[in-house]
């Protein structure tokens, strides 16, 4: 009798002491935009999943330096690069841990089987794994066409890995250090492939990041752990939680509420508040992203770079920021943004001169334009309220003499009918994928001119060549050069109204310590601690 | 009672059959199809959409799909979600208990409140309580949902005004406790974290209030109304003539002949809250099948939202037939009509 007493007082005891741990675990909570759609990366193309996925579980061989777009070593120590731009060997760091959870516990620590697995996954059709899950890896066939850039990939030792490839690309690098090219283990796969349940391994992630997947209960909570054994060191936190929170409003009474320490996405409209409010702090940062205005060149008269220079000149862009950002974006000047590397600082925009274009429409010949503006249905951070632009461009164009009818409709049939070329002028934009110019620019190559992907059907035979070359050089300073040239035959041919670079907000409590935004859109945890 | 209930199963057959249709049709009628909403601003050449469309099937004649999807759904698979890639039964099962206890404790809420308020409006007619209360009720009823429960986050969980009650959710983000159940009150009950069950039921408030307020409105106006047609019954002046008390009149008389409409009306109420559920869960990021539809819908997960049509408009068919049923039970001679 007094030995159970014993027994349960100590039990108690325990319970007590672990309650008291609990309380003081510091646990960050993220109220997140909406549900990740699973957590092997390169299955998915939202910044959602990534953000529940590669940025706090996962590695990649290599990585951005928190808050910025510099490169630097992830799970390969170091690499070269061969003479001829072809072949890039990766040393493997040694000693790296994947995560022990209640679902797994790693025999061996990372290697080149491990990368050989990430990779083949996605690229052999005849690999186990790669119709597990649906099967679609839209960034590593899509985006990036990685099966039109690699030739092998082989296993030199087991820290040693050497890709080989078709043909030189500058931004290989760059491209294997975004979330589809995350790193994740074999051996877990080779588990749950015995165990005859493959598709738990997109469900129950297994990484080498700074945090380990818990539970995740479905649109509800996605928790997470600090890994103890992080290669790079522990993250101060100990525990990370995101809650999914969709509508901004209440996120923001989440945060005001002390229920959560930051929200991504606030609405513009509560900045003001969440300012004012001594608690909180709202970070900023000019976004890599551009919205713009695209001429269909294959139409008349937009085929002419006179009419299209004229419609430059007749919008009064200032005031049209003024109005649809509200103070959270800049006037747009480039195709890049002028975070990235390559951006071309001599460019001279066309200021708002509505008498210099009307001059240069009768040099072209036109009179009495009618054309339309199509306006996107949706929100973007590169443009918030593309119906508001459109009606603003609308009403500068009139007063050239432009008469424009604003087209609308749902997006979907929207991004395919302006993939067609049914449009004479659209209103979209482009959120960088990886931090290089050559991302954006291929928006506006004879390839993409074909595929649609290029709004302005625009097939320019000196600024194709200029974008080619750059792809092939590895050279940074000599890429730079050539994106340079490739902006200012840009800016001169006008194929696009470059709009605005939005400014991102990030609203978070004053407890938060060190979260730095990330320029790309991801939201890493690594490194952020919680004041008492 | 076998015909009563072969009647009503008769009737129900082709009725499921039109909901699949629906289902099917209507959410291939929405222009956009999931592979370019996935492309967004990128674009996807025409060989990679066709590629991605033939993966999912999508490239078979329409009816060919549609056969399949019935097939299916006789062999109890409904299909894989697009965005998840899990099956869509699955996604369903693991959200149902959240919009369930929602849409329980909604009911609840509603027929607690409502069903006096009706009965004392219909005794007292004509008093200020039965004007106060069916303009209540007249409000409650026309509440739009989305500016409701924005209004009580705002009222109740901003710490500037009463800081009551949290802003949404189902549980505080510093609780980790198990889902064994789904259902947030019976896994936090049995959870050994202090504190867990308090936190799911203070969850609860505000989205009860705002689900049930309409169905509230409802009952209270129907209780009135039947109440007040029952009363006038030739038996119940009997009752109160034959020198029986009034309480005794009014809850054994009169209420269980005023039961079966109300009865009818909570039943009804079934689809009222599925739908509200969906904006409900929507403001307060309730994890339930609502917001998973409407997000479903917007990505175009044709599956997800056919198979979810069809498992929730099968649940509303369900419910009419047991309130069907238990009219028969309450009124034994509807099961003996012909």
């Amino acid at each position: 009798m007094i030995k159970r007493g014993l027994l349960a007082t100590a039990a108690l005891a325990s319970m007590l002491t672990m309650g008291a741990v609990t309380a003081e675990a510091k646990t960050f909570v993220y109220c997140s935009e909406g549900s990740p759609e699973g957590f092997t990366p390169a299955l998915y193309t939202s910044g959602t999943s990534f953000d529940a996925s590669s940025r706090n579980i996962y590695n990649r061989l290599v990585e951005f330096e928190r808050g910025s777009t510099i490169m630097q070593p992830g799970l390969a120590e170091s690499w070269e690069v061969s003479e001829d731009g072809l072949s890039y060997t990766f040393k493997l760091r040694p000693g790296v841990k994947f995560h022990t959870t209640k679902f797994f516990t790693p025999s061996r620590e990372l290697n080149a089987d491990d990368v050989l697995f990430s990779f083949n996954r996605q690229w052999k059709a005849d690999h186990p794994y790669h119709k597990v899950s649906g099967g679609t890896y839209e960034y590593f066939s899509g985006y990036v066409s990685f099966p039109d850039i690699l030739q092998t990939i082989e296993k030199v030792d087991d820290l040693t890995v050497k890709f080989t490839l078709q043909k030189p690309d500058a931004a290989f690098i760059s491209k294997i250090a975004i979330d589809f090219a995350s790193i994740h283990s074999a051996e877990y796969a080779q588990q749950m492939m015995d165990a005859g349940s493959p598709e738990k391994f997109d469900q129950e992630p297994i990484g080498t990041g700074p945090f380990q997947f818990v539970s995740y209960q479905k649109d509800a909570f996605i928790r997470y752990q600090a890994n103890e054994d992080y290669w790079s060191g522990r993250t101060p936190l100990d525990k990370l939680v995101f809650a999914i929170t969709p509508d901004a409003q209440v996120a923001y009474q989440k945060l005001a509420a002390g229920e959560c320490h930051l929200v991504p996405y606030p609405n513009q409209a509560d900045l003001a508040a969440i300012e004012a409010n001594k608690d909180l702090t709202v970070d900023s940062q000019e976004g890599m992203n551009v919205g713009y205005l695209a001429f269909n060149t294959e139409k008349k008269p937009f085929d002419d770079k006179r009419v299209r220079q004229a419609l430059n000149y007749a919008m009064n862009k200032e005031s049209i920021i003024k109005a649809v950002f509200q103070g959270a974006g800049n006037a747009a000047k480039n195709p890049l943004p002028p975070t990235l590397w390559g951006y071309n600082e001599e460019i001279q925009d066309y200021p708002y001169d509505p008498a210099k274009a009307k001059a240069l429409l009768a040099e072209a010949g036109v009179t009495d334009l009618s054309t339309n503006i199509w306006a996107m249905p949706v929100k973007r951070p590169y443009n918030p309220n593309a119906r508001r632009m459109a009606e603003l461009i609308q009403a500068d164009w009139a007063n050239v003499g432009v008469n424009a009818e604003i087209v609308s409709m749902e997006w979907g049939e929207y991004l395919s009918r302006s993939q067609k070329g049914d449009h004479d002028t659209v209103l979209l934009g482009w959120t960088a994928d990886y931090p290089d110019p050559d991302n954006f620019l291929s928006l506006l190559n004879c390839a993409s001119a074909k595929s649609g992907g290029n709004r302005a059907r625009w097939c320019h035979k000196e600024f194709d060549d200029l974008f080619q070359e750059a792809v092939k050089v590895s050279d940074p300073e000599k890429r730079t050069q050539l994106y340079e040239q490739a902006q200012a035959v840009f800016k001169e041919e006008a194929p696009w109204v470059t709009v605005a670079h939005s400014v991102v907000h990030k609203a978070m409590s004053n407890k938060v310590v060190d979260f730095r935004i990330d320029p790309l859109g991801g939201h890493v945890f690594y490194g952020v601690d919680l004041e008492e | 009672m076998l015909r009563f209930i072969l009647t009503k199963l008769g009737v129900l057959i082709p009725t499921f059959l039109g909901v699949t249709l629906i289902a099917f049709s209507f959410i291939r009628m929405l222009p956009g199809d999931p592979i370019e909403l996935l492309a967004g601003e990128r674009g996807v050449s025409a060989e990679r959409h066709a590629k991605l469309m033939a993966d999912l099937g999508f490239d078979r004649p329409i009816w060919e799909q549609y056969f399949s999807f019935l097939w299916g759904i006789l062999h109890g698979d409904l299909g894989v979600s697009f965005t998840s890639r899990q099956p869509v039964l699955e996604e369903f099962l693991t959200r149902f208990p959240a919009t369930v206890e929602l849409a329980g404790c909604a009911i609840i809420f509603a027929a607690l409140i409502g069903l006096p308020a009706g009965i004392i409006a219909a005794v007292k007619r004509g008093s200020a309580f039965d004007h106060t209360l069916m303009g209540i009720s007249l409000a409650g009823y026309s509440m739009p949902i989305f500016w409701w429960g924005l209004l009580l986050i705002i009222l109740f969980s901003s710490p500037d005004m009463l800081g009551l009650t949290p802003v949404s959710g189902r549980l505080s983000a510093l609780f980790w406790i198990d889902q064994d159940t789904g259902f947030m009150l019976i896994d936090a009950f049995v959870s050994d974290e202090k504190g867990a069950f308090k936190s799911a039921v203070s969850h609860l408030i505000l989205p009860t209030i705002v689900l049930g307020t309409i169905p509230m409105a409802i009952i209270a106006r129907q209780t009135r109304s039947a109440m007040l047609e029952v009363l006038g019954e030739d038996y119940v002046r009997t009752a109160r003539a034959k020198g029986l008390k009034p309480l005794r009149v009014i809850g054994i008389h009169a209420l269980r002949n005023a039961l079966i409409t109300v009865i009818t009306v909570i039943g009804l109420q079934v689809g009222v809250l599925l739908a509200g559920a969906i904006l409900t869960e929507t403001i307060f990021s309730w994890p339930g099948i609502g917001k998973w539809m409407i997000d479903s819908i917007s990505r175009r997960d044709y599956f997800a939202v056919q198979g979810g049509i069809v498992l929730i408009a099968s649940i509303v068919m369900i419910v009419n037939l047991l309130v069907d049923f238990m009219y028969g039970l309450i009124n034994p001679r509807i099961l003996h009509r012909r």
